[in-house]
């Protein structure tokens, strides 16, 4: 028994180790793909060759992440059958359609077109190559409306009959993959997806406003960064509030641990601060702002929110850890919201590219999608417990029957090679980024240009101003 | 819900599929990982340069056959899946483990100055170990899975032992002729005339190793003895013991009149043959000598399903594969990156 419960916890250890390292970079190159097919939309529109080298820059960054992506995307198709064999044993009837096609209908597509978005700048024509990093960009869409719709499924089952084996049995497609929840988890995590990307541009940009570099370059950057924050991050607020309506709805005990709530309350209390306590059932050294939860997810001041004691102690998820991730990722979504609205008032005041603080907030926040990103998939992963199949399986149900010394091993090997090869991914990363956009003397005749820019050009005076 | 269990023998497309799937997955990434074991061996960092663009552009494209064979093998084999995962547990992470290595070289290796080194050898022995690891989960696999239930019941080492070494080494040799031979077809000068070199070495222990496998698995195995050496098996399956010796006689030959292409497509038919010869063996398991395929497809709901998207999508996915290597055909140079 001892032995069975250390093997569930390593399972469960390595299967989020590797999966959070996975989405990392899914969660960059789905929105990096997208705007680099703007960017080069830009550059075939305007011949603006500012925009192709900024293109060219951000392909470099954008051919390690995705390298990192799939040799880590690789390793997950399997853990479902080395981790969770049990699982993948009843479910494959249903999930296993769903990653087929996952396979065929998008990493065939990305891997190729990777190849002549990458290689092909010589050997096909500028219109091709566009196409090329369009259909990269769509295929990273078609790979998120997949594996979502998975993940999705084992949140809210639906479309399914379990057969007295044990086994789920499909009886309506339609309604597996379109299951309750996924609609707004796609919505969510795209969004959240091209904010990441947003915010590490904008990050990026403001550092070379503020070191004065590149600054033609970096003003599109800071620019482009500053619409994202400006109209998607709100949109964001409520796409997310829209998701956790959703979630009240069919995951309530999940809610219950996002807010820290032991007792089914009407007129129930915001947690701004607190510690959710297993074994006491309470939560310590609560801060709380009256009557908002019940506000927001019923709109109704008095409404009634079930609190985590509505359910026997074992169908309950591990709160604190639900509870501070959820903290976090709003935290920082709002975060970056407010630098959307700070980057308005700037522009409008004619400021965005000249103002030093604000270029220093643009840096601190280069991470925070990443941040969001991980926070966001602890409260859905770990809310969700301890169901692997809301509902319907748990997740110690679902172990292989592989003994603790193996995970163990592997886990330490996953976690040393990770270490090291991302490590190593990350620093080519920011040797990139201060590298920067490469301008080539024999690149001016390819972009159609007769004399090579000139400073003042790049580096315009206005009004005795450095930029 | 729609299905075509009624008008087709759906488990046995999808056996022939996966199958496809997987053989696809070895000849592909079979000469990407090759160029990987032999990359050290290469005479000089130009040559090296040269290797690796050869392959740049394909071996995203290349694993991603990995990816459909795992994945298919749990869209239509899911208690297939759910045995053999578990049962090869630490080769396959090892395997997983080798190819982010030599994933990531592609990309750091012309990023790097200093480190440079360093990825030629995460490439290497990437590769190395990847393949090592492909050769053992293909010895543990023929030697039989044992079952309880739907679950594995056997040790996690019981891939461990000297016959799935001998098929790790030898599946070094398979890939690193694939390696050699498809160096050949896409260099020149210095580095081709290495790879004809390397790729008649190899050839004689790939010839060694294929005769003691196909030896070996039928003296170990009464069943696949009866199949291959009763009659009238024993005249139908003649051919295929014969057709191999043969391309491997033109392989022989080919690389000392200087042909550039033809060595690489004998040697994606020696593969084929060996094949061959493995699948008709192990018919019809698919966990040897416990479960059929039969026993182990998924729901015909769900097999349907599958079908009409890969019915779709492969050929559209073959079209594309075919205009990316179309498009990055000819010899490659040393430069030309992006």
């Amino acid at each position: 028994m001892i032995d069975n419960l250390d093997a569930l916890w390593l399972a469960r250890l390595q299967f989020a180790f590797t999966i959070s390292f996975h989405i990392v970079f899914p969660s960059f190159t789905i929105g990096l793909a997208s705007w680099l097919a703007v960017l080069e939309w830009r550059w075939l529109r305007t011949k603006n060759p500012v925009y192709a080298e900024i293109y060219r820059m951000w392909v470099k960054i954008f051919a390690v992440t995705f390298g990192m992506g799939v040799v880590s995307g690789i390793v997950m198709s399997f853990q479902f059958g080395t981790n969770w064999s049990v699982f993948s044993d009843r479910v494959g009837n249903i999930l296993g359609p769903l990653l087929g096609h996952e396979v065929l209908t998008a990493f065939f597509l990305e891997a190729s077109f990777l190849g002549i978005m990458l290689f092909g700048w010589n050997r096909v024509g500028p219109k091709i190559h566009f196409a090329a990093t369009l259909i990269v960009a769509t295929g990273t869409l078609i790979s998120a409306f997949w594996i979502l719709s998975a993940d999705s499924w084992m949140q809210t089952p639906a479309g399914f009959r379990m057969g007295a084996d044990g086994i789920f049995y499909p009886e309506n497609w339609l309604r597996i993959i379109f299951n309750p929840s996924f609609p707004y988890r796609m919505v969510h995590m795209v969004t959240a997806a091209y904010l990441t990307t947003a915010f590490v541009v904008g990050g990026v940009g403001a550092f070379y406003l503020w070191r004065k570099l590149h600054v033609k370059h970096a003003r599109i950057m800071l620019g482009m960064a500053m619409i994202m924050a400006i109209f998607v991050a709100p949109a964001q607020l409520l796409f997310g509030d829209l998701h956790g309506l959703n979630t009240f709805k069919h995951q309530p005990a999940k809610v219950a641990a996002m807010e820290g709530l032991w007792e089914t309350t009407r007129g129930a209390p915001l947690l701004v601060f607190g510690w959710p306590d297993m074994k006491e059932e309470i939560t310590r050294y609560a801060v709380e702002i009256p009557k908002l939860s019940s506000l927001i997810l019923t709109h109704d001041f008095n409404g009634e929110v079930a609190g985590l004691k509505a359910w026997p102690k074992d169908e309950r998820p591990p709160a604190a850890m639900v509870f501070w991730s959820f903290r976090v990722m709003v935290g920082l979504g709002m975060l970056m919201i407010a630098t959307g609205f700070f980057g308005l008032f700037l522009y409008w005041k004619k400021h965005l590219f000249d103002t030093k603080w604000f270029q220093i907030l643009c840096m601190a926040l280069t991470p925070a999608g990443f941040i969001c990103v991980l926070s966001g998939w602890f409260v859905t992963e770990v809310g969700r417990q301890p169901w692997v199949v809301y509902g319907f399986m748990r997740t110690s149900e679902a172990i292989s029957p592989v003994p603790g010394s193996s995970i163990a091993l592997t886990l330490t090997a996953f976690i040393l090679v990770y270490g090291f090869i991302f490590g190593a991914g990350s620093y080519f990363i920011l040797k990139l980024i201060a590298k920067g956009p490469d301008i080539q003397e024999e690149a001016y005749g390819s972009y159609g240009m007769k004399k090579p820019p000139i400073m003042t050009e790049i580096l315009p005076e206005k009004e005795g101003r450095n930029v | 819900m729609f299905s075509f269990e009624n008008i087709l023998n759906l488990p046995l497309i999808w056996y022939g599929l996966i199958a496809v799937a997987i053989f696809l997955y070895v000849l592909l990434d079979g000469f990407d990982l090759g160029v990987g074991i032999l990359f050290p061996f290469a005479p000089s960092d130009q040559c090296r340069d040269r290797l690796m663009n050869s392959i740049a552009p394909f071996w995203d494209g290349n694993e991603t056959w990995l990816v459909l064979g795992g994945g298919g093998l749990f869209a239509a084999f899911p208690l297939a899946y759910s045995v053999i995962m578990p049962a090869l547990y630490i080769p396959i992470i090892l395997m997983l483990l080798g190819l982010i290595f030599r994933g990531v070289a592609f990309e750091f290796r012309f990023k790097a100055d200093k480190s440079k080194k360093i990825w030629d050898y995460a490439f290497h022995f990437g590769s190395l170990g990847a393949t090592f690891m492909q050769g053992m989960v293909l010895g543990t696999f023929v030697q039989g899975i044992p079952v309880t239930g739907r679950s594995f019941s056997g040790g996690p080492y019981d891939w461990l032992n000297a016959y799935s070494v001998m098929t790790g080494i030898a599946m070094i040799f398979g890939y690193a002729l694939l390696g050699a031979t498809w160096v050949v077809m896409k260099t020149e000068g210095t580095t081709q005339e290495w790879a004809r070199k390397s790729a008649g070495y190899v050839l004689g222990y790939v010839g060694l190793f294929l005769v003691m496998v196909s030896i070996s698995m039928p003296v170990m195995n009464p069943e696949i003895r009866k199949l291959w050496f009763s009659l009238p098996n024993v005249f139908l399956l003649f051919p295929i013991p014969c057709v191999t010796l043969i391309f491997f006689i033109m392989i022989w030959k080919d690389l000392y009149k200087g042909f550039e292409t033809r060595p690489f497509v004998l040697s994606l038919g020696v593969f084929t043959t060996a094949y061959l010869g493995l699948g008709i063996s192990l018919w019809p398991w698919l966990i040897p000598f416990e479960i059929t395929y039969q026993q182990a497809a998924a729901v015909p709901e769900s097999l349907s399903l599958l079908l009409v998207g890969t019915g779709i999508m492969l050929p559209v996915v073959l079209g594309y594969v075919a205009y990316s290597y179309y498009l990055f055909r000819g010899k490659v140079t040393h430069e030309g990156y992006y």
